[in-house]
């Protein structure tokens, strides 16, 4: 039982810094869209529209390594009795 | 007395385009059908910036092509319209604590008068005053104005329409403490300077 929660945690970790990096390496809050400006070409007028897009930021990257390290405390609180019992 | 009918009738003839020339006052209606009509705000504070946008802008201008001096008009931005990026700052953006978007929808700027005025051809720039209005506060306002006049453009950004279209640029500073918007507290991140920029056009529909 302990090392599935030292699993997890481990999962939780590698996979949000990976969403993280490849969204991007966004270092301000998470964004769920996207700026898209448009000049008009009459009034020269830059027209700003927004499109769905999900850009995790620093507070999805916290987010996911306090969840990690809650799954690791409860694996490291966790008695070893348990992990015998999985076994 | 058919000479007197035709000599009258050739004066009111040569009368008309004269009455022409004397432009009374054309009313812009800034309702964008285009959507591009915007105002961007940024907030740059020592640990955050918020930078946004907000499309929800209505209002008439009344301009008078041959005297831009005298113009007046009112400018209305949806406070709802008012967006963010980042889904959670919008939330609270537009929540009681901070602009109380359901309380107070509109943010409302009249022009009343205008100083400095300089006109270039088809360009006029001004400084404008009037009442600004923000989360239920109203303050008498200067802003510096940029107009561009555009006569029988309407047709070419929207096909089918005949009209003239009225460009107003502008960029200022309000504070938001003036209008009571959380008031000397969380200024590390949230600027109390917030800089606007304005980009709309007006229609004058003609038929």
């Amino acid at each position: 039982m302990k090392r599935i929660f030292y699993w997890l945690a481990a999962i939780t970790t590698v996979g949000a810094s990976l969403v993280w990096t490849f969204a991007g390496g966004n270092l301000g809050w998470t964004k769920t869209s996207d700026v898209v400006k448009q000049l008009d070409p009459v009034t020269g007028i830059e027209g700003i529209t927004y499109h769905q897009a999900f850009h995790p930021g620093v507070d999805f990257l916290g987010a996911a390594l306090v969840l990690a390290a809650i799954l690791a405390a409860i694996g490291f609180i966790l008695p070893r009795k348990s992990l015998k019992k999985a076994q | 007395m058919k000479t007197n009918i035709t000599l009258n009738s050739l004066l009111l003839l040569l009368c008309l385009p004269a009455a022409n020339l004397k432009a009374s006052p054309e009313t812009f209606d800034f309702k964008d059908p285009k959507g591009v009509n915007n105002a961007v705000f940024q907030l740059d504070a020592p640990l955050e910036s918020v930078n946004g946008s907000a499309n929800g802008i209505s209002g008439t201008v009344n301009f008078d092509p041959a005297n831009p001096g005298a113009t007046t008009g009112v400018i209305d931005v949806a406070a709802e319209s008012l967006t963010v990026p980042n889904p959670l700052q919008k939330e609270h953006l537009h929540g009681p604590n901070w602009l109380d978007v359901a309380k107070y929808p509109d943010i409302r700027f009249e022009a009343q008068s205008f100083a400095n005025v300089k006109t270039d051809g088809n360009i006029t720039t001004a400084l404008v005053t009037g009442p600004f209005s923000l989360h239920g506060v109203t303050q008498t306002i200067s802003v510096p104005l940029t107009l561009t006049y555009l006569p029988g453009r309407l047709g070419d950004r929207v096909p089918g329409m005949h009209g003239d279209l009225l460009v107003i640029r502008s960029q200022f500073v309000l504070k938001r403490g003036d209008f009571n918007i959380q008031k000397r507290h969380y200024e590390d991140k949230v600027s109390n300077e917030i800089h606007l920029t304005l980009a709309i056009a007006g229609a004058a529909v003609k038929p």
